[in-house]
């Protein structure tokens, strides 16, 4: 028992000391530590949305759009392939079913078109399996279904692209500490500390933001479109005021892919709206076509809503546009970073959705904090009550020990939510336990009449076996919990597994080495414990 | 200094007396816990139902019928609204709306500009809403949580002891989660993710007690071999009593206190925990040791495989 050598008190020393250094910059605010010197650890525990207020995303793409979006791409490549030279007249195009059909009015055609066809597809497994199946039904029609296997890398894909696009839209410069990780195959979980408003979040983020030019169909017939139907070759779009639709040329002139640039600003009447830049194709285009449709009307359609629809008073040629329709300065704002972001390619709808309001968060964080330091300072009487000389041996232990778990969270950046708060204080609770089991087994062998240091020993070693055995049925429930939980069950487990681990180094070392210091000194003939 | 001594010394109290009454009570409230949560349901959350929950502050204390009838009139379902915490603060609760992925979302925004319009000054708190895909998922995640954990924890047992300790360890924490979803099904307490959390944890520490017992009885039966089983369990609960008493209290100190100035939000863990605590400590003495009994554990069947243990003493000291 009196045998500790030195080594092993350094090694514990030095374990307690680099949990103290780390766990020191979480008991101060982020904004004065960061003024600390440069060698002074920074590493600050961080606080989770339910504690620092936020607002908690989850995003899923919507499979029917996203599967409509593919089908519509497929269409666009299937038309301009066929259109090259030699060109392949087909009709009666349908993209019902996600699948696209159509025909091809030459039969004679029928096996070079498929052949054509064949190409834009996708080799997307090893085993060779493509991203589109492609079929000739009925003689004279040709069907692409898309493969499982197809649609599912293509969804990764977007999925990809959406986190970025996601990213760009709530923090153009980078700079607050915003989460945006994709979750699962078809998930994006974005986490905005300190959000005052997550509707205006929202509509930021969930805005698909296709923007495309077309020319206004002129020859439709008003009443044609006020039902619903459109000439060959245009569509029925809806205005996005609201006060009926407009018939368009399914050519796009320009889309917001040509954009490289946007930004809110106003007209010469003060209105706000948002003025974009193109790419050089893009100007080029857009200079040809106002050129050649100079006095007619274009519109302006965003995810398939007619912004506006003004006249092309003289041609566009320096590679810039304005788009006005009706904007309030936030609106033009938050249009003019989901442009510059890039559109979603695919459509996110949220569902689920935490929001915390960060007074909320102050309020909580206080009480947790208060209960905590109560909690500990009961805990503590109690130990002091109870065991005397060991019941201070359990409370250096138990602050040992709430020292290294704020260290070993900051140094991990794990992040303490107000049920982590809860675990904390079960954590020093179900801490002392380990000191119980050895105190109690100490008076034990001293009731059986052992001798004090003998006792200690006895008490220690026999305890030991109970300590690991029962902690380490609490670090299986807690790593499940991390596994499998979610949310608030995860922020708990983790301080709990921290907290197992700790409570198990101060019990069994830490205030072994006390004890063993004390005892070496004093030479005890009795105990009071 | 006169130190506190919660049990006294040398306690020879014969726990294991009353096993077979307290077999049949506990089997009652078992089945009536189960039964009940089967009948009666739990009080789901948003968490695992779906729907959302608005908190929200009020500058002054409002007329509660007149809130209600507010919300009623957005026709968004039927509401559940509770003062939480302060007379100014309220919990609005809506079933998950019809429609799509979206539909959740419109609703809070609704009652949100419902509140900022009637009621100048409010402060909205949190927002939780959540849809109908991710609520079954949260469900299915956290029934898997508990339900590995638990088998986790009885595989662990079984290596590290003996089989029958495994199975003892999984009836007993059958039994405390059996208790804890009764106790919520009949208080109506919202269960929410929250309380998944609560239960591991009332798993973990009912657990943590049954394995100081169980280290305690192996190491009796290798100590006093000819000892009869029932005495043996008596002394080993004797021996671990004042452990047990004195971990639970200081537990149940440190949760006391977190339920009574900690944060509103936590109330629900906490209280299932305190609730878990006495459940545990219970089932630690009256499930877990006497299903040693039943399934006909004594020292040959145990140490057979073992050296005999050189410190093992021939006679028993205190029976």
């Amino acid at each position: 028992m009196l045998d500790f050598p030195k080594w092993k008190v350094w090694t514990i020393f030095l374990v307690i000391a680099v949990g103290i250094v780390l766990a020191v910059p979480s008991l101060f605010p982020k904004s004065q530590v960061e003024t600390w010197p440069s060698w002074a650890p920074k590493e600050q525990i961080s606080l989770g949305l339910d504690l620092a207020g936020g607002s908690h995303l989850l995003l899923e793409a919507d499979a029917v759009d996203a599967a409509k979006q593919r089908v519509a791409a497929m269409e666009d490549e299937v038309s301009t392939e066929l259109r090259r030279d030699p060109r392949i007249e087909i009709g009666d195009v349908s993209t019902a079913n996600s699948r696209l059909s159509f025909m091809v009015r030459d039969p004679t055609q029928l096996d070079a078109a498929v052949e054509r066809i064949r190409t834009l597809t996708r080799p997307v497994a090893l085993t060779g399996a493509r991203d589109w199946d492609v079929a000739v039904v009925d003689q004279t029609r040709i069907v692409l279904t898309p493969t499982a296997t197809g649609s599912a890398n293509a969804l990764k894909q977007a999925m990809t692209v959406a986190r970025d696009v996601v990213r760009r839209r709530i923090d153009p410069s980078g700079t607050k500490e915003v989460t945006v990780i994709n979750e699962g195959d078809n998930r994006i979980l974005v986490q905005v500390p300190g959000v005052e408003n997550p509707e205006a979040l929202k509509k930021l983020i969930g805005q698909t933001a296709r923007l495309e030019f077309k020319l206004v169909d002129l020859q439709a017939n008003p009443q044609e479109v006020a039902a619903g139907h459109a000439p060959a070759g245009s569509q029925v779009l809806p205005m996005a005021s609201g006060g009926g639709a407009i018939a368009v040329k399914r050519r796009v002139i320009v889309s917001g892919d040509q954009v490289t640039d946007a930004r809110q600003s106003f007209d010469q009447d003060g209105r706000p709206v948002v003025t974009l830049k193109f790419n050089t194709a893009g100007a080029k285009r857009f200079a040809r076509v106002t050129q050649e449709n100079t006095g007619k009307p274009f519109a302006i359609i965003l995810d398939d809503k007619v912004l506006s629809a003004p006249n092309i008073n003289e041609p566009i040629l320096g590679g810039s546009a304005q788009i006005s329709g009706n904007f309030t300065v936030q609106s033009a704002n938050d249009l003019a970073i989901s442009l510059a972001s890039g559109k979603l390619p695919v459509k996110l709808n949220v569902v689920e959705e935490r929001s915390v309001g960060p007074d909320l968060g102050k309020d909580s964080i206080h009480k947790g904090a208060i209960a905590s330091i109560v909690a500990v300072l009961a805990v503590i009487v109690f130990m002091l009550l109870t065991y005397g000389r060991f019941g201070v041996y359990a409370t250096a232990a138990l602050i040992v020990n709430a020292f290294l778990i704020l260290g070993i969270m900051a140094m991990f950046n794990a992040t303490l939510t107000l049920p982590g708060i809860a675990g904390f204080i079960l954590t020093i609770g179900a801490a002392v336990d380990a000191n119980v089991l050895i105190n109690e087994r100490i008076r034990e062998e001293l009731r059986r009449g052992r001798r004090v240091l003998d006792a200690i020993e006895t008490g220690y070693h026999e305890a030991r076996r109970a300590i690991f055995d029962a902690n380490l049925t609490h670090v299986i429930a807690a790593m499940l919990m991390v596994y499998f939980g979610s949310g608030p069950v995860r922020g708990f487990a983790v301080v709990l597994l921290i907290g197992v681990v700790t409570s198990f180094f101060t019990a069994v070392f830490f205030t072994r080495m006390l004890v063993a210091l004390w005892a070496r000194r004093s030479r005890p003939r009795e105990l009071h414990i | 200094m006169k130190l506190l001594k919660l049990v006294p010394e040398n306690t020879n109290l014969d726990f294991m007396r009353y096993r077979n009454v307290a077999l049949v009570i506990s089997l009652i409230v078992t089945v009536l816990a189960i039964g009940f949560t089967a009948v009666q349901g739990l009080n789901f959350g948003v968490d695992f139902v779906g729907g959302q929950m608005i908190r929200t502050t009020f500058a002054r204390p409002i007329d509660v019928e007149q809130l209600r009838g507010r919300v009623e009139g957005l026709h968004l379902g039927e509401a559940n609204i509770q003062e939480f915490g302060g007379p100014t603060t309220y919990q609005i609760r809506l079933p998950r709306p019809g429609g799509g992925a979206n539909a959740a979302n419109l609703a809070a925004e609704r009652v949100k500009s419902m509140l900022a319009a009637d009621y100048p000054g409010s402060r909205i708190d949190s927002v939780d809403t959540v849809s109908g895909k991710v609520s079954e998922e949260l469900a299915q995640n956290g029934a898997i949580a508990i339900a590995l954990a638990m088998l986790g924890i009885a595989i662990y047992i079984w290596f590290r002891f003996e089989w029958q300790f495994g199975v003892g360890a999984l009836l007993t924490l059958g039994h405390d989660v059996a208790m804890t979803l009764g106790f919520f099904s009949f208080t109506r307490l919202p269960v929410d993710l929250n309380v998944v959390a609560a239960i591991l944890t009332i798993i973990g520490y009912s657990l943590n007690d049954t394995v100081v017992i169980y280290d305690r009885i192996r190491e009796n039966l290798r100590k006093y071999r000819k000892m009869a089983i029932l005495p043996l369990l008596n002394l080993s609960l004797n021996e671990t009593l004042a452990r047990t008493v004195v971990t639970s209290l200081t537990v149940l100190i440190a949760l006391g206190i977190l339920m009574a100035i900690g944060p509103e939000v936590v109330f629900g863990l906490a209280i299932a925990i305190f609730l878990g605590v006495f459940i545990g400590t219970y089932s630690s003495i009256y499930i877990s040791a006497p299903v040693l009994v039943w399934l006909g554990i004594n020292p040959s069947s145990f140490v057979k495989n073992e050296e005999p243990d050189p410190t093992a003493k021939a006679e028993p000291q205190r029976v």
